[in-house]
């Protein structure tokens, strides 16, 4: 357990979607949430790359802004290297924040328009005190390097860059920290495939070269197997199954793994014939009672509508299903 | 070749701007027979939507058509006026867009928009084409088609709307379907089920489909060809179990290498270096010659024509020139 960088535990997360109060007093209506995150703990290790997948609406972005910190947390606790993020906070926290960055998904929007790339990626540099005068230019020359850019763009603009090149721009800014742990939400989804496989690339090398630890989120499940040691799948805000990479993908457990893993299309032309994916995403703000799953689920059971189900540990990891914990282990 | 359903010749499209003409799609052509999928890919840039605008005559000015032509059963379409295209439009050339919410007018009900939509192709009264809309609703597998169909768009969720805007699209049982990244907007649970749907109905109906998408996985499951689109040049066409098993344009199998995939295990991905060029940046010769690592003088020189690979392939790449030739050799021999 020492060796885990990040741990999750009960992570909940309400949003408040209720009209505004004059509305409710005359409608006569109750205040209304949305939990975008229920009761979901993780662990990533030092220097693993673990991914979260799921659909829209399932959590993933939350979950991600509330590990670095650009949103709090309802219920839950994030630890961070031994230190209790929801309680630190000043000079403290301030410390813990160098250590961690976030690349984000759209980098025609995640990189300020005003300002030149040099700027941009010293902005870290500067607000955490860590070098001074031409040092700064020589290590942003360094980083614009390493991402496989030339120390010459650092004079340039945002838009004289392609979307690829913006995101590389995008990670050259979270390494000039030097953090440990980056969190990547989509990083490639905005990309076309032939520039997500150069990103990819990217990120796999410099994890080899500095010992990153990274949480990487996607919708995109082969982008997910091909990065990832381990993958958490959320459904509705609930972490639904957790197993090691490459196994998710051949022994999938939960029926809604399955279900995913089922829907995705098939380059390998094996002419296989997909089961039909039932239903769609139930509205959060109402979620089904008991697992969130059971109306689109095949081998429901009575007592699913009830109670949600408990982590069951699995060969491959461990998963929230009640027909997984009545099997002979 | 003269029983396709629609034939795009040497089509050419360009936008005149206050720096010159670019030139987006250059000599594209290919041809879709009655019943038949053909996919379109390429990276974002590429020509994929422009081609599909070109066809239905809904290109956004100023951009034009500024040579070949496209034919609809022999008729040519292309240089028909406004309204003569209108009714083409809808009625043998029907069209799903990427954004169902966008494609959809929020103040009109669903049956409102679809009641419009049968009565403007087929003369028959409002009660006839209530029914009709209610069966195409239930067909695109709407549950309580009757219900809902006096719903607002913005009570369906995004799979919904897309069922909606596929109904929208068949009402007045077109010829053919252009889809243009009908699923990108949806996740992929759904997806699934949306082209399932395509798929079905058309076969169904015997309609073809030109779907549009740069998801390669989507283009397996569905298309029976596949072309290629590269800076608004046809990289490659040809039927799909051959091309994505063995593509033959140095793009096409960059391409290929640089999706992960499910089954197979790559320490790393084949990227292609670089970017696809800015239009007003194409280089000389063949487009791809900057990121390719077979080119040639020739390439640099000249543009590569598409040649024939087999009964039913073409590939635009000089490294097959000689190839081709000395097979035609042998052939006569």
């Amino acid at each position: 357990m020492s060796d885990a960088l990040l741990k999750i535990e009960n992570l909940t997360r309400y949003f408040d979607v209720s009209k505004p109060w004059l509305n409710r007093m005359l409608e006569r209506e109750e205040k209304q949430f949305l939990t975008a995150v229920a009761d979901v703990s993780f662990e990533i290790k030092r220097g693993e790359t673990f991914a979260l997948v799921g659909e829209s609406g399932s959590g993933k972005s939350t979950i991600a802004k509330m590990v670095v910190g650009l949103i709090g947390a309802s219920e839950g606790t994030i630890t961070f290297d031994g230190h209790n993020m929801t309680g630190t906070a000043g000079a403290e926290m301030r410390d813990l924040r160098r250590r961690f960055q976030m690349i984000f998904q759209d980098p025609f929007a995640s990189l300020n328009p005003r300002w030149r790339v040099g700027d941009i990626i010293a902005e870290p540099i500067h607000t955490f005190g860590l070098l001074k005068g031409a040092q700064v230019t020589n290590r942003v020359g360094e980083l614009l390097d390493t991402v496989g850019l030339s120390a010459k763009d650092a004079e340039k603009f945002p838009h004289e860059f392609s979307g690829g090149q913006r995101q590389r721009i995008a990670i050259a800014r979270a390494l000039s920290s030097k953090p440990e742990f980056i969190v990547c939400d989509e990083p490639t989804s905005a990309l076309d495939v032939s520039v997500q496989a150069q990103i990819l690339n990217l990120m796999k090398d410099l994890q080899d070269e500095m010992g990153l630890t990274y949480l990487f989120i996607s919708h995109d499940l082969s982008v997910v197997r091909h990065m990832a040691n381990r993958i958490g799948v959320l459904y509705l805000g609930s972490l639904v199954e957790v197993a090691d990479g490459k196994k998710l993908f051949s022994e999938p457990q939960h029926p809604y793994t399955r279900m995913l893993l089922d829907a995705v299309p098939d380059l390998a032309l094996s002419g296989r014939r997909r089961k039909p994916v039932e239903g769609e995403i139930p509205n959060p703000i109402n979620p089904p009672s008991g697992c969130a799953f059971h109306p689109r689920c095949p081998l429901v059971m009575p007592r699913c509508k009830v109670d949600p189900p408990h982590r069951v540990e699995t060969p491959t990891g461990y998963a929230a299903c009640f027909a997984l914990e009545k099997q002979p282990a | 070749m003269t029983d396709a359903l629609l034939s795009v010749r040497n089509l050419r499209v360009e936008f005149p701007t206050r720096r010159g003409v670019l030139t987006a799609i250059d000599d594209v052509s290919f041809d879709i027979m009655p019943g038949e999928v053909l996919g379109v890919v390429g990276e974002s840039g590429a020509g994929k939507s422009l081609t599909g605008a070109a066809i239905i005559g809904l290109l956004e000015p100023p951009g034009r058509i500024a040579g070949g032509e496209i034919l609809l059963k022999g008729q040519r379409i292309d240089n028909l006026g406004a309204e003569a295209m209108r009714r083409i439009r809808g009625k043998r050339i029907g069209m799903v867009f990427q954004d169902p919410l966008t494609s959809l007018n929020p103040l009109y009900t669903v049956a409102q928009q679809l009641i419009e939509t049968i009565r403007t192709h087929a003369d028959i009264s409002e009660a006839e084409a209530r029914k009709r809309a209610v069966a195409l609703l239930d067909r695109v597998g709407i549950p309580a088609a009757k219900r809902r169909i006096d719903d607002y768009p913005h009570h369906f969720s995004g799979g919904m709307r897309q069922r909606v805007v596929i109904a929208l699209a068949l009402c007045a049982e077109p010829e053919l379907v252009i889809a243009d990244e009908p699923t990108t907007a949806l996740d992929v649970s759904v997806q699934s089920q949306i082209i399932d749907l395509i798929k079905e109905i058309c076969a169904e109906r015997g309609a073809a489909v030109m779907l549009i998408t740069h998801d390669m996985g989507v283009i397996a499951e569905t298309a029976d060809r596949v072309a290629v689109l590269y800076s608004g040049r046809m990289a490659e066409i040809g039927p799909v179990t051959q091309v994505i098993t063995a593509p033959e344009h140095p793009y096409t199998v960059g391409l290929m290498g640089s999706i992960p995939t499910l089954t197979q295990d790559h320490a790393r991905l084949v990227a292609i270096p670089g970017a696809m060029p800015r239009l007003n940046a194409i280089p000389q010769g063949c487009p791809f010659n900057p990121r390719c690592e077979h080119a040639f003088d020739r390439c640099f020189a000249e543009r590569p024509e598409p040649l024939r690979r087999g009964d039913r392939r073409r590939v635009a790449c000089w490294l097959y020139d000689e190839v081709s030739t000395v097979e035609q050799e042998k052939a006569n021999v």
